[in-house]
């Protein structure tokens, strides 16, 4: 194994049993554990082997524009790659044998699923919801849906059912929290899968055969669960929406301390948030207010479409949107002054610039195509736009694009508060971009009706009144 | 890296919108004389007008180009035109339909996705749709419409395969296939795969014996079978004498349109399974090919408007592929004498403006008439006409005849010039 080969390596929950695998296998490599301060590996074993960490997402998609040699990923990232662009180069090399689960289109049924022609007849048009996107467009396609609207989500699709969407793809379980299978549309597990021209071209054969022998027996490769059999006749039910009720989304994850601190002082009230169990519909004891709990990056888009009236998120997921999408009716209502972030341009510290300017002519005298990986698309898109950076791709991510530079990427739009993780990954920042802080958003054809106007004022005034004084502090 | 145009795509050069614009030009002509109205509908249309069951088949559909708009906040798509019959379709629904019938035509790009790289992504169509009328009348109208431009063209060794959607449904129908197996072939067939008939009897062998009807017939065979006159549909339909009820309607109709084409003499060959349809299609589909490639097609689609949200409302049309017909057609058979073209050139700075002035009125008159930039070869035109600043003030030269003339005033250019 002469010539240098490339893997990437999931983080998250496949994690420990691929290290495992890779471990029996005699890979030694060293680090490949959670919460991994380097996503770069070296083997023992074999020393023009290199290893990276990503986000199991991004895989697919690293392997197929051919910076790795082989990956794994579950299928289920794979097939979602597929299902768009399926003239992508890649080549499933076998099932791993753990990491499985299943991928369902669950409705909300009062006993047995409803049927497709239950939910067309009950509305015009289909709001799908999922973190996969192109597989649940591809499924709409298929079952001839007259009239659908696909929402890529950033996670939490279980909870959109019924009121905020009519069909979720989700990954697990059905039968939690009242939804029922529609559909079976994919097994998945985890699997090796290699770039096409690598495959035809390179020799990887040590790579595989130290692989081969830790692995369950070969296995046929799983297809696309066929559809249900079963014919799903219920009946779909569709929630009483009171009109004057106002639907108020709240963030999940690293935002819910903060939110449920000055909801508190607020003297709101809420029962089950932050859930132990996972619950998405808290209660809340202010009268007139329903409340549910979804990622903060997906909540500009929900309150534009209308499915909710309020949500809190931050100032960078709502300029993210609007830079989407210039005339939505998303709108910032007030500044919450908590989860201080700085959303900053990264490029390498090897780099020799300081500014975008530099960067931008550093690559027009070589001629290089600028690679900028984020999480934030339309943010990215507008500032490299804006900066006149020539031949640019925007490379979308689902997390750890620190990890993309130098090799998969050359310049990074990030948030960060301190500053240490970029530090930390040999990265510089060039420029602050915006200062982003939670925000209260809301629909501005909600704040114009009427019969939901006053209610709006009101909950914002009792979140200003809790604001200040004293403000709360900047940063944590 | 250089300047590319995108992957799939192409240029039209002069030379090629010579020949497109003349195209255009044969084909708008005849559909003039027929009594059809031109129009244009916009390039992106929403994604659901295409998804409804009835309009694209699911393969097309995944190979539109769809997005999200700068106000798709609500998540509803918009594509770019992939097909020209809907968004016609979905025109008259919304404007037109108060008239009994709408005879109209149009020029357009559809755009859909191709790995290949064999053609392009973009394709350029003439089309003609027929709204309000169900007869066979309409049906032989748009054939000859169709077959009286190709010959306008000057194209020859034109052939016209017949088919017919509802015959085929019938027939599928007819042979205890589940309703979505039915769905699946009708799909395969009109997306163009020869290969489905031959899938179907491997995996279904009752479908290729003579066992699976009460009379004997196998479907792949019925499907398969080709003929070159109505006495070919006539056989047919004795064939099932007695069980044809289903069929009978869509025999019957293919019968008579099929008659009236023999009668004004149109030439055919009936082949059912001759693919690329679309899944709108009810009754005669025809397609136009010139040495086995197909440079356009046809038929009758009377269920797309109520399915499109419009009144019952019978119609047909076609589309002629400009793309393809480029590749046939030659310039020099169709353009007629050669314009005789003027380069005027000014002596001095300060004769530009004569020469401007004389241009216009030139133009005016109904002349080809260049003002020079330095950089036109003498050698492109059959007069050169000197713009001086003493008299006299225009020298007319005669370029093939090698003669002079001179004259003061440009009413004398003109009268020179003849």
């Amino acid at each position: 194994m002469a010539k240098q080969l490339k893997v990437a390596l999931p983080k998250g929950k496949l994690l420990p049993e691929t290290a495992s695998l890779l471990e029996k296998a005699g890979w030694g490599l060293d680090g490949y554990t959670d919460g991994a301060r380097n996503y770069r590996l070296k083997s023992q074993r074999f020393p023009n082997l290199l290893v990276k960490m990503f986000h199991e997402r991004d895989i697919p998609i690293q392997v197929a524009v051919g910076n790795y040699d082989l990956g794994i990923c579950g299928l289920d990232w794979l097939e979602e790659l597929m299902a768009k662009y399926s003239a992508s180069p890649l080549v499933k090399l076998r099932n791993l044998g753990y990491g499985k689960g299943a991928l369902y289109m669950v409705a909300s049924g009062s006993k047995v699923a409803p049927s497709i022609e239950a939910i067309q007849a009950k509305r015009e048009i289909i709001r799908l919801v999922s973190e996969y996107p192109n597989l649940a467009e591809a499924f709409a396609l298929k079952n001839r849906l007259r009239r659908f609207s696909v929402f890529p989500l950033w996670g939490a699709a279980e909870g959109y059912p019924p009121e905020s969407a009519e069909l979720a793809l989700v990954a697990g379980k059905p039968g939690e929290q009242n939804l029922k299978p529609v559909s079976d549309v994919l097994d998945f597990q985890a699997c090796l899968i290699a770039n096409k021209n690598s495959w035809e071209r390179e020799d990887l054969s040590q790579l595989l055969s130290s692989l081969d022998v830790h692995l369950p027996a070969a296995q046929t490769p799983s297809l696309p669960a066929s559809a249900r059999k079963e014919p799903s006749s219920g009946s779909y039910p569709v929630p009483d929406v009171d009109g004057k009720v106002i639907r108020l989304a709240l963030p999940d994850g690293h935002q819910q301390s903060p939110t449920c601190q000055l909801m508190s002082k607020a003297g709101i009230r809420i029962d089950d948030y932050p859930s132990t169990t996972g619950n998405r519909r808290p209660v809340s004891h202010l009268e007139g207010v329903s409340m549910k709990v979804i990622r903060p990056q997906d909540m500009p888009m929900q309150v534009a479409n209308g499915n909710f009236d309020l949500a809190i998120t931050g100032k960078d997921w709502l300029t993210d949107h609007l830079y989407q999408f210039p005339s939505s009716p998303a709108t910032e209502l007030l500044d919450l002054k908590f989860a201080w972030v700085r959303i900053v341009a990264v490029v390498s510290k090897e780099l020799p610039v300081e500014s975008i300017a530099e960067l931008r002519q550093l690559y027009a005298e070589r001629s290089l195509t600028v690679r900028v990986a984020s999480e934030y698309t339309n943010i990215s898109d507008k500032y490299a736009r804006d900066n006149h950076l020539g031949v640019y791709k925007v490379i979308p991510t689902w997390g750890a694009t620190e990890a993309f530079l130098p090799e998969d990427a050359d310049l990074l739009i990030e948030n960060t508060e301190t500053g240490s993780t970029i530090a930390r990954h040999n990265l510089k920042i060039i420029e602050t971009i915006f200062e982003s802080t939670g925000r209260l958003i809301g629909n501005k054809n909600s704040i114009d009706n009427p019969a939901k106007a006053k209610r709006i004022r009101e909950i914002t005034e009792i979140l200003r009144k809790a604001l200040a004084p004293p403000p709360l502090a900047k940063g944590d | 890296m250089g300047v590319q145009r995108a992957k799939g795509t192409q240029d039209l050069s002069p030379e090629d919108m010579r020949k497109f614009r003349l195209i255009e030009g044969v084909f708008r002509d005849c559909c003039l004389k027929w009594g059809y109205e031109e129009v244009r509908t916009p390039t992106l249309e929403y994604l659901h007008l295409f998804t409804s069951t009835g309009t694209l088949t699911p393969s097309r559909l995944g190979k539109v180009y769809s997005f999200l708009d700068w106000d798709g906040w609500s998540g509803e798509r918009v594509v770019l035109r992939p097909d020209g019959t809907i968004p016609i379709a979905r025109l008259y629904i919304e404007a037109l339909s108060a008239r009994k019938l709408a005879k109209l035509f149009y020029v357009t790009n559809v755009f859909s996705f191709e790995e290949t790289g064999k053609e392009s992504r973009e394709k350029w169509q003439c089309g003609v749709e027929l709204i309000g009328a169900g007869s066979t009348v309409a049906e032989v109208e748009l054939v000859l419409l169709a077959l009286g431009v190709l010959k306008q063209l000057g194209l020859q060794n034109v052939e016209l395969r017949l088919s017919h959607a509802d015959l085929i449904r019938a027939l599928l129908a007819k042979f205890g296939l589940s309703p979505e197996e039915q769905h699946k072939i009708y799909d395969r067939l009109l997306d163009g795969d020869e290969a489905v008939l031959a899938m179907t009897k491997s995996e279904r062998p009752e479908l290729g014996s003579t066992h699976s009807t009460s009379s004997g017939q196998a479907l792949a065979t019925l499907l398969e079978m080709k003929g070159k006159s109505s006495g070919f549909l006539k056989n047919l339909k004795a064939l099932f004498n007695g069980e044809s009820s289903e069929l009978e309607p869509a025999l019957s109709n293919f019968i008579d349109t099929v008659e009236l084409l023999e009668s004004v003499g149109v030439d055919y060959h009936i082949d059912l399974t001759s693919g690329r349809g679309f899944e709108y299609y009810t009754g005669l589909m025809f397609k136009l090919l010139i040495d086995g490639e197909q440079i356009g097609g046809g038929g009758r689609y009377d269920h797309l408007i109520p399915l499109m949200g419009g009144k019952q409302t019978p119609a047909s049309g076609f589309a002629l592929y400009l793309d393809h017909l480029m590749k046939s057609t030659k310039v020099g058979t169709l353009a007629g004498p050669q314009a005789q073209k003027i380069l005027i050139r000014a002596e001095s700075g300060a004769g530009l403006k004569g020469a401007f002035k004389l241009a216009a009125t030139l133009h005016e008159a109904g002349h080809n008439a260049e003002v020079g930039l330095g950089a036109q070869p003498p050698a492109n035109y059959k007069w050169l006409l000197d713009v001086r600043d003493k008299a006299p003030h225009f020298v007319l030269t005669d370029r093939s005849k090698r003669k002079k003339f001179e004259a003061q005033t440009a009413k004398e250019v003109l009268k020179l010039l003849g």
